[in-house]
This record gives structure tokens, C-alpha cells and sequence, in this order.
């Protein structure tokens, strides 16, 4: 594939007529959330749309958002958009390694400066270099030189976006997001890195939240830029509007039995038959501001709501400390406190002796014979 | 691709399928008075389980059906409300990509596209040039 072609071109010489690219744009404008007015407009933009240079860095993650967009089966929207951009380096994906992986990721910085997309999932440790390193390069300097020459830099997943679970308490490495890390560290420069720290703090940064983000969401912004040739509108927490701009709770399909006052209290009673609201089981859905509503999840099957679960709030800052998942939103969260008193004894993260503690009750229950309500979870 | 949960629903969970017959109407009044077309997009609606359903019994299927085969199939149907369509693209594995109601005489995609008949001209051209 050359560097040069239009996507236009790129989908052409796969021999996709013009019905099938205007079917396409028909799924991209439903899925960026665009009135179908627009998809002409789309057509236009998308066939004379260069295909990007686009670096991928990994940090402290755990690989899920690269899963979130590569589980796809092809053809999909999100992988024909994934396949027309030029991705010149992404550890997971590539087959180079070691020096000609670092290679690659030099060669696509010299011949795009200025112009290459940057895209980082993980956080940063600024606890110590040695925490996360790639061929010898701290996480830290990888990322302050590498984003030295982007046009603009994709957060994607909460760990980049907001730090995440590595840096949920006692956060052990000091991770940071993207955009802390370029804010706090931009005024102690490495050597090899090419720009100044004005520069380097005024870079468009684009946040994509998600334990992981939803791939559309991920492919959403992508085309964004290739379309438009701008950034999305962002929200106070860099998000794109256009995803991020509703909670899950307006969105829902359930809200109804809120504003009725019905709510499921336990997970097996009747209103979770009925499909009740989930607000009194710990739904985050009213402080949660993501697409899964109507994007869903698992190609278009459902999201976590859909399937009787509360939403844990994973696309905002946070989410692993702001109190149990299944705690509802208004009741305290002393426990939380003490459980991550004992995590740090134990050397393990709040979550895991959270969630070992719950299961211990869950066993307990079993044996008595007793219903687990939610107070049982939350004692 | 349908999914079944263990979950009961009923038509006006959402209160959202009422609304959009209305739109539906005000559109097909449009189109008669006016000749102006409009596209609606299901998915961008939040609909509960079996509501999609309903809406699709409610416009039922008409006189049209055709089915485009474009990376992956659509279906193309007029409802048994004519100039109302109801436009769903798969991609190859038959996942929903989306779902429109189309209030026109005719969707765009199902006219002959002039690019693909500019290189259907060059294949017919070569065909004409070994045959003959």
C-alpha cells in the first residue's frame, strides 16, 4: 500500500465499488453520531483523505484497548479505518523488534515531523524510570520525544487518559496520563528531545477513555481527523462531544424506571427481571459520560446494562477509587479506605483485597443458604 | 442476528417508538408536498430489547425488496407505507452496521453509481476487444 494514496484509492484498489463505500460512509456517519445529512459530506472528505502516519505507544497497560480494536473481524467500519492508516509502529502489532523496531519508530518521526498521530495507551511512571522501560528508553523519555513532533496525541483507555488502574491507590509506580505527564515534566527535557516545553504543553491532546474504549469510539476519532482534518469538539476532560457528550444514564433505555422510582435492590429479585433500573445496585450510569448506550459493545450486541449489570464508570477519571461498584452513588465508601489500608499491607492493589473480600462474603452466604443482597456486598 | 435476554420488555419501555412513527408521518407529508427526503437513523435512538422489532412489524415489508451485496449484504425493503423504507447494512459476518428508515422514492444506493459505471464501461471495452 503506498503512503500516498487517498483512502478513496486504498478502498478502490480492494475492488469495493461505489455502493460499498457509500454504505460505509453511512456507518461512519451513524457511528461519529453525525445526522445522515452529512453523509455526502463524508464521501467527499474521506475519498481525498491521506492516509495518516500513526505511532502507537504502549506503556503501563495491560494490551485490552489494542483487543478492544483488533478483535473486530474484517470488514468491518473500524477495521477498514484501522488498514487505511499507515501505522508505523506499534509494539503488539508489528513484526519488527528490538533496534528495527526502534528504527521504524525514528524513520516515521523524521519523514511525518509534525504531522504523525500519536496514539498511547498506559500510563506513565514518574515514580522511577526503571518501572516501565522499551529498548533501554524509559516510558517517560519515549513519550516527551515522541510527542515532540505530533500533530496531535490520542489518549486511548482510561490508564492514558486519567492514569487508570496503575494509578488507583496507593499507586505504586506514580503513574500519570498523557496529558499530567506533558504538563508537569515538559520543563525537564531529556536531551533527544526536539521541542520546547511550550511546545510540548500546548500539543492537542484527545482524551479516549474506556476500560477499554469502545473500538468505534477509538476509530470514531480516527476518522474524525481523516474527514474533517481537525480534532473533535472536547469536552472539560478532553473527550470528543460527539461520544462522551451524553451520560450513560440519559442514554438509557432503563431511565424510564428510574424517573418511575423502579429500581432492581438485589440481583436476583423482581424488578432485575423485569429489567428494572440498576441505580440502587451501584449503577455509575448518571456520572458516566461514554456511548455504550447506543455504540454497545461485542459488535453492536448489548452493553453491561443491558445484560443486568450495573455500569462501573470505567471512562471516568477514577473510576477504581471512586467507591464500590456496587455501592449506589449517594451512600458513603468508608470501607474503601480500609480495605486499601490492608492492599498496601499486603502489597496488592485495592481492588483485588476489595474484590477477595467480597467473594469471601459471596462463599459465606452460599453455605448459610442466604441471598447475597447488595448491603451483604457493601458490609 | 437476533439476541435474546432473560429480561421482559414491553412496547413502550422507552417511549421512543410513538415519537419516531410521528417523524415518520411528518416526513412522508414532506415528501408528498415538497419532494424532500429524509433519513433517519435508528441506532442513534436509544431503543430496549424488542423495540427495534416493533417498530420493524409496525412499517412491515412492501412491494420492494432488494438486496445489495457491497461488503457485505444490505437489505433494502419499502415498508407497506410506500416512499418509507427501511435500509439495514451487514458487513460479511452479518452484523448490523446500520439501520436507517429512508423517507424517499427511491434510496440513493440502489441507482447505478457513475464511477462503478465508468469501470463496468472499461471491463464491457475489453470484453468487446478479446471477444471479437
Amino acid at each position: 500500500m503506498k503512503k500516498d494514496q487517498t483512502l478513496g484509492e486504498v478502498l478502490r484498489s480492494r475492488k469495493i465499488s461505489r455502493r460499498g463505500f457509500l454504505k460505509f460512509c453511512a456507518a461512519t456517519a451513524s457511528l461519529m453520531a453525525l445526522p445522515p445529512s452529512m453523509i455526502p459530506a463524508i464521501a467527499r472528505a474521506l475519498e481525498n483523505a491521506r492516509r495518516p502516519s500513526v505511532i502507537w505507544l504502549s506503556f503501563q497497560e495491560c494490551t485490552g484497548c489494542t483487543e478492544s480494536l483488533t478483535r473486530s473481524h474484517a470488514p468491518t467500519v473500524e477495521g477498514l479505518i484501522f488498514e487505511s492508516i499507515s501505522l508505523d509502529y506499534h509494539h503488539t502489532l508489528q513484526a519488527a523488534s528490538g533496534e528495527a523496531a526502534e528504527a521504524a519508530r525514528e524513520a516515521a518521526m523524521q519523514e511525518n515531523w509534525g504531522e504523525y498521530l500519536l496514539v498511547v495507551d498506559g500510563s506513565i511512571p514518574a515514580g522511577g524510570a526503571g518501572f516501565s522501560t522499551i529498548a533501554g528508553i524509559s516510558n517517560m523519555d519515549m513519550l516527551l520525544e515522541t510527542a515532540a513532533g505530533a500533530a496531535a496525541i490520542i489518549a486511548v483507555g482510561s490508564c492514558a487518559a486519567f492514569g487508570g488502574i496503575p494509578a488507583a491507590k496507593p499507586n505504586p509506580t506514580g503513574a500519570l496520563s498523557v496529558a499530567e505527564l506533558l504538563q508537569g515534566y515538559a520543563d525537564q527535557l531529556p536531551d533527544t528531545v526536539n521541542a520546547t516545553a511550550s511546545e510540548l504543553k500546548s500539543k492537542p491532546i484527545i482524551n479516549v477513555p474506556g476500560c477499554p474504549p469502545i473500538p468505534v469510539v477509538i476509530t470514531g476519532v480516527l476518522t474524525h481527523f481523516l474527514t474533517f482534518g481537525t480534532i473533535p469538539e472536547l469536552d472539560a476532560l478532553s473527550r470528543p462531544k460527539v461520544f462522551y457528550g451524553n451520560s450513560i444514564h440519559d442514554r438509557c433505555y432503563r431511565r424510564p424506571f428510574y424517573d418511575r422510582g423502579q429500581f432492581a435492590e438485589t440481583f436476583d429479585d423482581e424488578g432485575a427481571k423485569k429489567g428494572w433500573c440498576l441505580y440502587k445496585l451501584g449503577c455509575k450510569g448518571p456520572t458516566t459520560f461514554n456511548a455504550c448506550a447506543t455504540a454497545k459493545w461485542n459488535d453492536g450486541t448489548s452493553f453491561p446494562i443491558e445484560s443486568g449489570h450495573p455500569c462501573l464508570g470505567c471512562s471516568e477519571p477514577d473510576f477504581w477509587d471512586a467507591g464500590g461498584f456496587y455501592k449506589a452513588l449517594s451512600t458513603p465508601t468508608e470501607d474503601i479506605s480500609r480495605a486499601a489500608v490492608y492492599a498496601v499491607a499486603a502489597g496488592a492493589a485495592a481492588g483485588v483485597a476489595l474484590g477477595a473480600a467480597n467473594r469471601a462474603k459471596k462463599s459465606k452466604a452460599a453455605k448459610n443458604h442466604q441471598k447475597v443482597s447488595i448491603d451483604d456486598l457493601e458490609k | 442476528m437476533t439476541h435474546s435476554f432473560n429480561i421482559e420488555t414491553d412496547a413502550g419501555l422507552t417511549h421512543n417508538v410513538q415519537p419516531l412513527m410521528h417523524e415518520i408521518r411528518h416526513a412522508v407529508q414532506a415528501l408528498l408536498d415538497t419532494g424532500e427526503t429524509t433519513v433517519i437513523d435508528l441506532r442513534s435512538l436509544p431503543l430496549a430489547p424488542g423495540e427495534l422489532e416493533v417498530i420493524e412489524a409496525t412499517l412491515g415489508r412492501g412491494e420492494v425488496n432488494a438486496v445489495l451485496e457491497a461488503m457485505g449484504p444490505s437489505e433494502i425493503s419499502e415498508t407497506v407505507f410506500p416512499g418509507v423504507w427501511l435500509v439495514r447494512h451487514f458487513n460479511a459476518d452479518k452484523q448490523v452496521m446500520g439501520v436507517f428508515v429512508e423517507i424517499t422514492r427511491m434510496p440513493s444506493l440502489l441507482l447505478s453509481q457513475n464511477e462503478d459505471i465508468a469501470d463496468g464501461l472499461r471491463q464491457l471495452d475489453e470484453k468487446l476487444e478479446t471477444m471479437f
